[in-house]
């Protein structure tokens, strides 16, 4: 919508813009990649480019990357639907809150290493980075969530007492609309986490198809070039997960908002 | 009788809003709280919507009585538009066409589907007044509901709840002596907290507009110490 005001020439002008920046900084890539002059050390886009074309040629890749996201997208999942469950819990009841707000603390001051490691002496590897997703969420969730009813507005929820609403009224149309703003910002921030962190633990767990373990047979062979092109991989995945889950959330926000 | 106060007593920390306070409404008519702002007037309409309990005492209403609030902020939902904020309160078959025709009594038909945040102060206020007329009921509490309403249309409004009141109460809290005298049947002047009746003013109709009348009443509240507004 907003877009549609801006002339055409601006949006030419703009989508100029943003290439000569992607040119400034590829440009200095390659003449750091020229200073160094040693592909063992740091790879020119040139190449990193086409080892990732190279790549993504093979059904391995393909397996590696969509078992690495089915892992830590299970635990990103798993720790929205605990942590608003538990969110909910705690606004009922002011134990719930008490018991579990010591545990967050902890899980948000531990390092994500730390888990990690202690996972893979409980875990098999494979859980471990659905464990880590999980952790790196669930508090940011739960936190967030729990912020967003406790500020939901003392003045509507006596509007709807007076008018009468019903649970369901009440649910829909005051408390999801002013936890949306938290949830959608929890997630937001908790997808991208819940990515870098699930690598880390592949890469300290090794599983069988995984990008970490991809990460770190290339760093264990040298293999330079192809700790940037997964490294690529990650950072496209992680702008991936968060547009792509944005736009969900914008489509069932849409669709509530319709009416009944 | 159709709302019965009863002694009531309520604090808030060290505040006490009402203290063996106690109140007869009527079923019908137009009973109007005058005072400043600050004096407990939005407590007592709290404890008669049922959103506060009094600490002690009793707020007595006739079995199935209905109350409905137009508040001091307009209180609506900010994520649906002005038709679908009037439509929450109607529980029926038609709420659509419902929610249109009492915004039309407010002169709001044309913004039905505007987001309250695309409307002005006023515009809200009037929406939500539709709403609270929407809802129904016996006993209509308006607590400053003309804030922000231009005269004209404030003309509309008034003509509107002089009709509303016919068969049902209205419970007006205001602190500017021309609303009062234009609607209510009954003026309660009132200072505090804690809240005390300090003068009772019957206004019947065939002297409303008598300017002897209303000239010595407006004396009756510009007297009274509680009346420090400044318009």
């Amino acid at each position: 919508m907003m877009r549609s005001i801006t002339s055409r020439d601006d949006r030419f002008r703009n989508v100029l813009r943003k290439a000569l920046i992607a040119a400034i900084w590829l440009l200095l890539w390659y003449a750091l990649y020229a200073v160094v002059g040693q592909e063992i050390l740091f790879v020119s886009p040139v190449r990193m480019f086409t080892r990732l074309f190279e790549l993504a040629g093979q059904g391995a890749f393909w397996v590696s990357t969509l078992a690495s996201l089915f892992r830590i997208v299970l635990g990103f999942l798993l720790a929205v639907a605990l942590g608003v469950a538990v969110a909910v819990l705690a606004t009922v009841s002011a134990f719930v809150h008490d018991l579990f707000y010591p545990v967050i603390r902890v899980i948000r001051a531990t390092p994500v290493a730390s888990f990690i490691i202690l996972a893979l002496i409980w875990l098999s590897e494979g859980t471990v980075p659905v464990f880590t997703a999980f952790l790196m969420v669930f508090p940011i969730v739960w936190e967030n969530v729990f912020k967003g009813i406790q500020n939901t507005s003392r003045k509507l929820l006596d509007m709807a007492k007076v008018f009468r609403f019903t649970r369901v009224q009440k649910l829909k149309r005051i408390y999801i609309p002013s936890v949306m703003p938290y949830f959608v910002a929890a997630c937001n921030i908790g997808i991208g986490l819940a990515w870098k962190a699930g690598i880390a633990a592949e890469v300290l767990g090794i599983p069988k198809n995984s990008i970490g373990k991809e990460l770190y047979s290339a760093k264990i062979y040298l293999e330079t070039p192809d700790v940037f092109a997964w490294t690529a991989v990650v950072i496209l995945l992680s702008f991936a997960l968060e547009k792509g889950f944005l736009q969900l959330l914008r489509k069932a926000g849409q669709k509530y908002n319709a009416g009944d | 009788m159709s709302i019965l106060i009863d002694s009531i007593t309520k604090s808030f920390g060290e505040e006490t809003v009402f203290e063996d306070f106690s109140a007869q409404l009527p079923d019908r008519g137009c009973v109007c709280f005058f005072g400043p702002s600050g004096s407990g007037k939005t407590t007592l309409f709290n404890i008669l919507a049922g959103i506060v309990a009094p600490d002690s005492g009793t707020v007595a209403f006739t079995a199935g009585t209905k109350v409905s609030f137009a508040f001091q902020e307009d209180r609506l939902l900010p994520w649906v538009s002005a038709a679908e904020n009037v439509e929450q309160v109607l529980f029926c078959e038609g709420a659509r066409s419902q929610a249109l025709h009492w915004l039309g009594r407010v002169g709001m038909a044309e913004a039905a589907d505007k987001l309250p945040g695309e409307l002005s102060g006023g515009m809200r206020q009037r929406v939500a007044l539709a709403r609270a007329l929407a809802y129904g009921g016996d006993v209509l509490l308006l607590d400053e509901p003309f804030r922000g309403i231009d005269a004209r249309m404030k003309e509309r409004v008034f003509d509107l709840l002089e009709g509303e009141k016919k068969d049902r109460l209205i419970v007006l809290v205001t602190h500017y002596p021309e609303e009062a005298l234009r609607l209510a049947d009954t003026i309660r002047v009132i200072s505090g907290p804690p809240v005390r009746i300090t003068d009772t003013i019957n206004i019947p109709d065939h002297k409303r507009r008598d300017p002897v009348f209303t000239g010595s009443v407006l004396a009756r509240l510009g007297a009274s110490p509680s009346s420090v507004c400044e318009e």
